[in-house]
């Protein structure tokens, strides 16, 4: 049995989850740059791009281990849409991305949640009481 | 692990906000500095913020935040007739600086909700990070 395995999406959606908090970040740290266009990407697509087509290193040892997935490919980093375009060329709308970042950290938690019950799991498996 | 990367992100934003707030502070307090002369005379800065871009490629996700410059407000100084005051010039003239503190008031209220919002970016980062330090246990 592997690790990786084990803890199924979790892991991955992790890694997605705390990059998106960056990105939100960077949007928040730019609300009053001029010309900045605040930034996100489609978490459900990246997620899927990043099962099926993720590319899986050929191993021929047990004990390899697959390649960190990288940053968000540029093609899925994506410009927001503004609401109400300021005169600056700013698009960052400081509510959105608030609310964007709390439920992104909520999920973010909530993928912790499920990586928690997982790990309490295999080690009532290894003890076996 | 990116998470750290927040923290960098929320820091410039927090300090050049804090610039800002600094640069407020200083028109706010030579709003009524007076001189005999134009050139001499205080005028309204305002920061430029521009994003890192330069210092990131392009596809990285989080993009900080620096002050490009100080730009001087190019809207005229109050001239104003009074031949008693100390430092009047010869036709009687002083100075006064083009600092609008209503304006400046806004800026300050703008400036401290952006440094907030930084701020609670970077504890809920925070609390998300000692989360994970803590997990499997």
């Amino acid at each position: 049995m592997n690790f990786d395995d084990a803890f199924g999406i979790h892991p991955r959606a992790l890694m997605l989850r705390s990059q998106r908090a960056e990105v939100i970040a960077g949007n928040l740290a730019n609300a009053d740059t001029p010309g900045y266009k605040a930034r996100d990407f489609d978490f459900h697509k990246v997620l899927n791009q990043e099962i099926q087509g993720s590319v899986r290193v050929r191993t021929t040892n047990q004990r390899h281990i697959q390649p960190d997935t990288g940053p968000i490919p540029a093609t899925q980093m994506l410009y927001r849409t503004p609401m109400q375009p300021s005169l600056d060329g700013n698009t960052v709308d400081t509510e959105q991305e608030h609310t964007a970042f709390s439920a992104n950290a909520i999920e973010y938690q909530a993928s912790l949640g499920f990586l928690n019950g997982k790990i309490s799991g295999l080690r009532k498996a290894i003890r076996g009481d | 692990m990116s998470m750290f990367k927040i923290f960098d992100t929320a820091a410039t934003g927090m300090s050049a906000q804090s610039l800002r707030l600094n640069l407020v502070a200083s028109n706010m307090a030579n709003g009524d500095t007076v001189s005999s002369s134009l050139d001499q005379t205080y005028r309204a800065r305002q920061p430029v913020f521009r994003a890192m871009l330069d210092q990131a490629n392009a596809d990285a996700p989080a993009i900080g935040v620096k002050m490009a410059g100080v730009v001087e407000s190019q809207s005229p100084l109050i001239k104003e007739f009074s031949p008693d005051h100390p430092l009047a010039d010869e036709e009687g003239y002083i100075f006064r600086p083009n600092v609008n503190m209503v304006e400046e008031m806004a800026n300050m209220m703008s400036a401290s909700r952006s440094y907030q919002s930084n701020v609670e970016v970077a504890s809920a980062a925070k609390q998300l990070l000692l989360a994970t330090l803590r997990m499997g246990q």
